[in-house]
């Protein structure tokens, strides 16, 4: 299988801290890629080195086949919204535009000067006095009109009020449908991605968790609750992610790829959001039961 | 990338070729070419120096410390370098750019101030004409080199502090000891100066001797037009610089007198003396010598740091 992002023993030190380290993985083409994980988990770091920003200290990453900013040939077919979502202060806004144009050969300009009508920016404001949420949809629209192949955005709505995180990813989902672009994006809010995501990488304290298919993941993941019980008497093939326990009930959060057939259980099925937050919680990190469900290497 | 980077500069351009055009309009209404203007102007005359080597500093400071550094502090590199244009070609471009302007800048300032200046620096007010630590450093090339020297120097210092205002105190601190350094340290061995040794003119002699040793002393004045003098000695004819016990006609009497000169007997007794006049000094002539090779010297500073930019830029910054 050949992804988008091919991570290989990837790891990233920065003077005696990981921010990164092991990561393996693969990002299907195609996908919108939800990259979750709580705050200082590697999200960035992991964007930054996609993108070329930054050089690995250990292991391989491939963007589209080639080592990222390998050349403006390479560097043309990914766009890439930073954290905080940079412009020039002092430039206006048909400036970044004209910018764009001119570093990027495939730039379709018919496109940018449409998204910023749409936007109703000014194109003669100053970046600088635009708002959070402008700013980010002006950092998107350069990236978008450079045509990438792959849109990398990290934490692009971090920054924004409820209502232009909607607006923000509607046109990002319309902008992307319309291209089939490839998108990865890292929040550390589940509800940011979920209703956009087809695929989602769990990476916590700088390792992945867990990465794979949105449906499939929702598919293998259920909620038992039922009389206490001790987790290791559970059949083979029912691995607990998290566990909850009262006097009398235990509530488990289980991987399984087989029906649940003990009548003891009430077996629910999880949200994107509780099995994330389930994966992001410490007692989760027992490796023995924590195969990497999706990660081809 | 030559278009962005015009746009990013256009501004300080603006700026620069306003205050230009304004000391343009200044000296040439005060121009001392002309007859009526001459003299009224020692203080302009002083302002023109100062100016010249404030240049290369605002330029370093305003133009360079900010113009990578900026971008590192706000954050605005991470969108520059992931349009579809290698770093090397953005630093490159941006650098050479901006180094053009600064250059050009301080050229045509040099250019304008030196013409300005020139009836007055030939009535020598401050001292050894044209090749004299203060002026030399403020006429025709020197503050083109000085000045490409000085921006590089400040781009490099603010791509390693990743900060624009310490990278402005920074450099200007650096710059500042490269300024008093030059002069004083480097160029007086850009060229071996020469060395001319002569028989004494007893003519313009002054003699002292020193008490109790009675040693003699002699000294005499040196009339160089345009010479940068290193050194004017007197010595014995074999080099030596102590010239031995005064002889008796040089104590007594007047002799010591520093305004009368010595007596003639005196003369006459240092003459039996055979003492040479040593003079090591660089001939005015070979003042554009030392432009060339200084601006040079400046010029090669400022492309090592670009270099080294480069080189941080595409290598260094990403780990």
């Amino acid at each position: 299988m050949s992804g988008v992002i091919e991570a290989s023993g990837l790891g990233k030190q920065y003077r005696r801290t990981w921010a990164l380290r092991d990561c393996t993985l693969t990002i299907p083409d195609g996908c919108v890629v939800g990259l979750v994980g709580p705050n200082g988990a590697g999200k960035t770091t992991l964007l930054q080195l996609a993108t070329g920003l930054l050089t690995p200290t250990r292991g391989t990453i491939s963007v589209l086949g080639e080592p990222p900013a390998a050349s403006p040939a390479q560097l043309a077919q990914v766009g890439f919204v930073a954290q905080d979502t940079p412009v020039y202060a002092r430039m206006r806004v048909a400036d970044h535009l004209r910018m764009g144009a001119w570093l990027n050969p495939g730039w379709d300009d018919e496109l940018a000067q449409r998204r910023i009508g749409q936007l109703g920016l000014d194109p003669k404001q100053r970046a600088g006095s635009l708002s959070g949420g402008q700013r980010a949809q002006l950092a998107l629209t350069l990236a978008l009109a450079k045509r990438p192949e792959l849109l990398l955005l990290d934490e692009p709505v971090a920054s924004l009020d409820p209502l232009a995180r909607r607006e923000f990813l509607r046109s990002l989902m319309e902008a992307v449908a319309e291209h089939g672009t490839s998108v990865v994006m890292s929040s550390h809010l589940v509800a940011d991605l979920e209703r956009v995501c087809d695929y989602l990488i769990v990476l916590v304290a700088s390792r992945v968790r867990i990465a794979g298919e949105v449906t499939a993941l929702l598919a293998s993941h259920r909620r038992l609750s039922g009389p206490r019980r001790d987790p290791t008497t559970l059949p083979a093939g029912q691995d607990v992610i998290e566990e909850s326990h009262t006097d009398k009930q235990s509530v488990l959060l289980i991987r399984t790829s087989e029906p649940v057939h003990d009548p003891a259980w009430t077996v629910t099925p999880v949200s994107l959001e509780d099995l994330v937050i389930a994966y992001m919680s410490p007692a989760s990190d027992i490796p023995a039961r924590r195969p990497q469900l999706g990660v081809a290497s | 990338m030559i278009r962005f980077s015009w746009l990013q500069f256009r501004a300080q351009a603006v700026t620069a070729a306003a205050a230009l055009a304004a000391v343009v309009v200044v000296l040439a209404i005060t121009s001392p070419h002309r007859q009526a203007n001459f003299g009224v102007s020692n203080w302009l005359y002083t302002a023109g120096i100062v100016v010249l080597y404030l240049t290369p500093a605002i330029i370093g400071i305003f133009w360079g410390a900010p113009l990578i550094s900026r971008e590192l502090e706000t954050g605005t590199f991470r969108l520059a370098w992931t349009q579809s244009i290698s770093r090397t070609r953005w630093v490159a471009v941006k650098l050479g750019l901006t180094a053009l302007a600064a250059m050009a800048t301080a050229g045509l300032l040099s250019l304008v101030v030196t013409w300005w200046s020139s009836p007055m620096d030939q009535r020598n007010p401050l001292g050894g004409y044209r090749l004299s630590a203060v002026l030399f450093g403020a006429r025709d090339l020197v503050p083109v080199g000085s000045t490409a020297f000085a921006f590089a120097l400040g781009v490099t210092i603010g791509l390693l502090t990743r900060r624009a205002i310490p990278a402005i105190a920074i450099s200007l601190a650096i710059f500042a000891a490269v300024l008093v350094a030059v002069p004083l340290w480097v160029r007086p061995h850009l060229i071996p100066p020469v060395r001319t040794v002569s028989s004494l003119n007893l003519s313009n002699i002054s003699v002292g001797s020193s008490f109790p040793e009675n040693s003699l002393g002699v000294s005499t004045t040196v009339n160089i037009p345009g010479a940068w003098v290193y050194s004017n000695q007197v010595t014995t004819p074999s080099g030596s610089t102590s010239l031995g016990l005064a002889p008796q006609a040089c104590i007594s009497g007047p002799a010591n007198s520093p305004t009368a000169g010595p007596t003639s007997v005196c003369q006459a007794a240092i003459g039996r003396l055979h003492l040479r006049q040593v003079v090591v000094y660089q001939p005015g002539s070979r003042y554009w010598a030392f432009q060339w090779l200084e601006t040079a010297i400046y010029l090669l500073l400022a492309l090592l740091l670009a270099g080294f930019c480069t080189w941080w830029i595409d290598r260094r910054l990403s780990r």
